[in-house]
């Protein structure tokens, strides 16, 4: 069953993978792990997961502004997520992926979706985010 | 909504002060576009947090902005640097690690920064002002800035602030704009007694607690009956913006935007009311530690979450003069600081009562980002809300949240110490 949403590109973008899905706030400094791509916060529910190559999927960023420098050194590392889909716009996430990409010419898309629709994303499902904030929802099995 | 640029913005834009500014800007307008921003403003003060962290991207990134020649255009402050610039040599820390860390701290002097250092730039030299707009990185020093000394600054990303840094431009976006710093969700504390508060892990206990219930949202506390020091302020914040987004909280009756609850909420009503009763926040001090148990063997106690302040180092050495003992041979104490807080200790008789009892202090840096912890580190003791917060998942370790008094008494026995829980009623 294929399920197509609409959100805003915050950072455009074409990436696709199996969503990872978070279903509370988390930190990218002290919560990802740059050389694995671990989730790392020992207080969440998926920690020792790992996010590189998947579509992460999580309400929104929190706490340490170091987030941007996890989210830089994990593109760098080629341990980030494809893709990234929020609710509500992290400006710590956005600079991350923005400096990564006057770097190394290559970023991360960052979408953030209505709060209606975040639910409509299930683990595993494989995700299709397109530069104009399109987001294509495969349902795993 | 276009963002509208100044004729100087375009010139910067356009190159004319040169690539690093423009790039700088280039990375403003894109994110000042991200946030459906309509304009930018002045900022006159930076606080630079990129500089903590050690990594491939961010020492790439800076050391192209120096070799663009780039220069900060406001005062320019500094954050810890992964390395204790004085004493790394005696800290056993390899040469090819400080090589790459005093690349780091050459690209930042080269940009013009001040040599700071420090976590804790609201304790130090340039601290800002009420009501100046400024853009400061480091979560603990944003929410310290924007609620206790009422200077005004969004949540700022690594590198973002030197973007900032060199062009002396933002987007007025978040905690720039008035109607944004209203509080939002009130927190009524009940139950408790004057006597609650004598305990100083209060502070972050309930910063702890206040973080997680208000998310990104803007807190207002009631019912503190006491008037805080800056160091339990400190203490407080630090705690809130590392279980929460906080970068902003009010007080009533102490932060200077909160003289009174009308003022804090900027005449509106708060979209949530919270109790916290005592209750509640033995639980949350419960939560901090992932060692409930006491009497286990710990590796390392860690003070100075955030920098240590010359005031702090003053409580230590009073509390370890109690205790009359010295330090577990098999446990270290770690205490981090600033230079400006170093200076007052090494002229203090503190000093020699805090080497005495064979604590390390270590200055510039934080053991979250320099190697100082030996990997055979399996359990720490700490008084920090933001450094039981984030030790399990950054440093792989168990921790236990304590008192000063208590993290003291557990550094001298080698084994975890707690009293009676404080808050709790019979």
């Amino acid at each position: 069953m294929e399920k197509r949403l609409k959100g805003q590109p915050v950072v455009a973008g074409y990436a696709q993978g199996s969503a990872i899905i978070l279903r509370e706030p988390i930190s990218f400094w002290g919560g990802i792990d740059p050389s694995s791509g671990e989730i790392i916060d020992r207080r969440v529910e998926r920690s020792g997961q790992i996010v590189a190559g998947k579509v992460f999927v999580f309400p929104n960023g929190k706490g340490s502004s170091t987030g941007s420098a996890v989210l830089m050194e994990s593109i760098h590392n080629g341990t980030a997520p494809a893709a990234i889909i929020n609710v509500k716009v992290d400006s710590i996430l956005a600079l991350g992926s923005i400096v990564a990409e006057e770097l190394y010419q290559r970023t991360i898309p960052i979408i953030v979706l209505p709060f209606s629709q975040f639910n409509d994303i299930a683990e595993d499902d494989l995700v299709t985010v397109f530069p104009d904030g399109t987001v294509l929802i495969n349902h795993a099995g | 909504m276009p963002l509208s640029l100044t004729a100087n913005d375009l010139l910067i834009l356009e190159g004319k002060y040169g690539q690093a500014s423009e790039r700088a800007m280039r990375i403003i307008v894109r994110m000042a576009e991200i946030m459906g921003v309509a304009e930018l403003i002045d900022v006159t003060q930076v606080h630079i947090d990129a500089c903590g962290m050690l990594t491939e991207a961010g020492l790439e990134f800076i050391e192209l902005l120096a070799k663009e020649g780039g220069k900060v255009v406001v005062p320019t402050t500094l954050n810890i640097i992964p390395l204790d610039l004085k004493n790394w040599q005696q800290q056993g820390i390899s040469e090819d690690y400080a090589n790459k860390v005093l690349r780091t701290v050459k690209a930042y002097l080269d940009l013009n920064c001040i040599p700071t250092w420090t976590c804790a730039p609201y304790h130090g030299y340039l601290a800002p002002r009420f009501s100046q707009q400024i853009a400061w990185g480091e979560s603990n020093a944003i929410v310290y800035a924007n609620s206790v000394l009422g200077a005004w600054t969004e949540r700022y990303a690594d590198f973002f602030d030197v973007c900032v840094s060199l062009t002396g431009r933002t987007p007025k976006f978040g905690l720039h704009i008035k109607e944004n710093r209203r509080g939002q969700i009130l927190f009524q504390l009940v139950g408790f007694q004057a006597s609650d508060f004598l305990d100083s892990s209060l502070y972050p206990t309930l910063g702890h607690l206040v973080g997680k219930k208000t998310g990104d949202h803007v807190p207002v506390i009631v019912g503190i009956p006491v008037q805080p020091t800056c160091d339990q302020l400190k203490a407080f914040g630090a705690a809130s913006a590392s279980s929460g987004a906080v970068g902003l909280f009010h007080m009533v009756g102490i932060t200077p935007e909160a003289c009174t609850i009308n003022e804090a909420f900027q005449g509106k009503e708060p979209q949530q009311t919270i109790e916290i009763n005592p209750f509640m926040l033995e639980m949350a001090r419960k939560d901090l530690s992932t060692l409930s148990a006491d009497n286990i063997a710990i590796d390392t106690v860690i003070l100075g979450c955030p920098h240590f302040s010359y005031q702090e180092f003053g409580e230590l050495a009073l509390t370890i003069q109690r205790h009359g003992a010295k330090i577990h041979p098999e446990v270290r104490m770690i205490i981090m600081t600033n230079r400006n807080a170093l200076t007052l200790l090494e002229d203090s008789p503190y000093m020699k009562i805090i080497k005495g009892f064979g604590a390390e202090v270590v200055s510039d840096t934080c053991v979250f980002h320099t190697p100082l912890l030996s990997s055979s580190t399996k359990v720490i003791m700490t008084n920090s809300g933001k450094c039981s917060y984030y030790s399990p998942g950054e440093l792989n370790v168990q921790v236990a949240f304590g008192n000063l008094n208590e993290c003291v008494e557990s550094a001298i026995r080698g084994v975890v110490c707690r009293g009676v829980q404080p808050w709790k009623r019979d």
